[in-house]
């Protein structure tokens, strides 16, 4: 069973968010690199780019898979983790850690209320996949 | 991710029931419920590169051919000479249409004088099978075995002191694309020191009934040497690094061996066979195009179908392409038009929109570890 941290929120296409003030860390779940496989290359945007909830801002590519990535809240980049281009697995070992994509200040901060809780996430992974 | 949209239900080796319960991730390849990966795609390859790994690839067709015409039949038929083999020795060639283009790629093992065996890409079986027997001449008999027959691939360089251990014979001083009959775990069968991995290996063709046998003989036997099953995610890195063409990636009706870089294994000396006229007058009048290999200058994947550009125009097409866990880079192959296929040559690849560079290079992309001899 893939690990759901609690206190995080969710969008159907398998991203996280976590709310760090005015900001949000973004990332793909345990579940989602677990489905990709082994991710070999993520491209994302600059900082200062913006980003819209629920559209794509970048690409994840595995061995064997391309998959969008969608902003779970809008917002501006205001940081993009510089250890992905080198170390793209650190979204299969640790994707809620290392593994997180971007930081984003949010534009409009009642979008979180609109993601998925972290037990209605587990709900809809429960049972996908495998 | 998606999901089989086929109609028809997926056929099913002998193993396919201890891969789910072994945890593998199951996908739809060429008609079959394959094994993609057990650990991981990038695991799996060094596995194969470091020490030692076990396929399924059951799949695989094989079929027979025996009689006093066998070898004639053979000789129609493929793109190789067949009249070369000794007993015990195997052969990379082609099927092809009369207008040169490619049925299939296959090995042919020559059992006895007039006895072969062709073993075929899964997803090529009925065609296949329907080419051959359509298309054979004289008093020869052809035999579909591939339900009965079950292969597994062992490979790695690990892999000989594995299967000598459990062999009844030596398989020691067998030479690459050579075969023997003989026992593997208390299992008879063929012990073939071929593969698609380009490391040292075998392939053993048993009786499905004996296949979760030998399988589950050989990963525990071979646990000191660290063997692990590999799924046909692997078996494509693996053979991509290789240069290894894939039926339906990299070659099919559309393409010939000439351009495709199978010329090796068109041997029109031997005298007529299927295809013969239309590769000898593309051999005389140069292909306009070439299977090159070429690797990424970042990360950025190239895949099937992705457009290939040199200076601003196209130039061709990928056919492969992944990120190659021995190289540690994004390599593909395409067909590239001919002025654009000199190795240093610099190209781009257009990956959703944006043109990313690429640069043909030698191949193999990884050095070949297969058995010298």
């Amino acid at each position: 069973m893939a690990n759901v941290p609690p206190d995080l929120r969710y969008t159907r296409e398998h991203e996280w968010a976590k709310v760090e003030g005015d900001r949000a860390r973004i990332g793909i779940t345990a579940f989602a690199q677990e489905q990709l496989g082994d991710v070999v290359f993520v491209e994302l945007p600059k900082v200062g780019a913006k980003v819209t909830a629920m559209k794509t801002f970048g690409v994840v590519e595995s061995v064997k898979a391309v998959s969008d990535l969608f902003a779970p809240i809008s917002g501006e980049i205001v940081e993009v983790n510089a250890l992905l281009p080198k170390k793209p697995e650190l979204v299969n070992s640790d994707p809620y850690g290392q593994g997180w994509m971007l930081v984003i200040r949010m534009s409009d901060p009642k979008e979180v209320d609109g993601l998925m809780s972290a037990a209605d996430y587990e709900k809809l992974t429960a049972g996908a996949g495998h | 991710m998606t999901d089989p949209t086929g109609s028809t239900p997926l056929k099913r080796t002998p193993l396919r029931d201890v891969h789910v319960k072994a945890g593998a991730k199951m996908v739809p390849f060429g008609g079959w419920d394959m094994p993609v990966q057990y650990t991981g795609i990038i695991d799996e390859h060094r596995t194969v590169r470091g020490a030692v790994g076990l396929f399924d690839i059951s799949h695989m067709g094989e079929f027979e051919v025996r009689g006093p015409d066998a070898l004639t039949a053979v000789q129609r038929l493929c793109t190789n000479d067949a009249s070369t083999l000794e007993i015990g020795q195997v052969q990379y060639a082609a099927l092809c249409y009369p207008e040169g283009g490619i049925v299939d790629d296959l090995t042919v093992y020559r059992l006895a004088p007039d006895h072969f065996m062709l073993v075929v890409n899964a997803s090529n079986i009925e065609k296949d099978w329907a080419w051959v027997t359509g298309h054979s001449e004289g008093r020869a008999q052809w035999t579909n075995v591939s339900d009965e027959t079950a292969l597994l691939a062992v490979q790695g360089p690990k892999a000989e002191g594995l299967v000598a251990r459990l062999a009844d014979r030596d398989v020691t001083g067998l030479g690459y694309y050579h075969f023997t009959r003989g026992a593997v775990a208390g299992v008879a069968g063929l012990i073939s020191r071929t593969g698609y991995t380009g490391e040292d290996g075998f392939e053993l063709y048993v009786p499905a009934g004996q296949a979760e046998r030998l399988w589950h003989a050989l990963l525990e036997a071979g646990r000191g040497e660290g063997i692990k099953p590999i799924g046909l995610g692997a078996r494509d890195t693996l053979r991509l690094e290789m240069k290894y063409a894939l039926y339906g990636n990299d070659i099919d009706q559309t393409t010939n061996p000439l351009e495709a870089g199978l010329g090796w294994v068109v041997k029109p000396a031997k005298g007529e066979f299927i295809g013969r006229a239309a590769i000898e007058a593309l051999r005389a009048r140069g292909v306009g195009r070439r299977l090159v290999g070429f690797e990424m200058a970042e990360r950025a994947v190239p895949r099937h179908g992705y457009r290939l550009l040199a200076g601003g125009a196209p130039v061709g097409v990928v056919t492969s392409g992944s990120f190659g866990p021995s190289v540690e880079r994004s390599i593909g192959m395409g067909y590239v038009a001919s002025p654009q296929t000199a190795v240093g040559t610099a190209l781009t690849v257009e990956i959703r929109g944006t043109l990313h560079a690429a640069r043909v290079v030698k191949t193999p992309f990884y050095p070949s570890h297969t058995k010298k001899t």
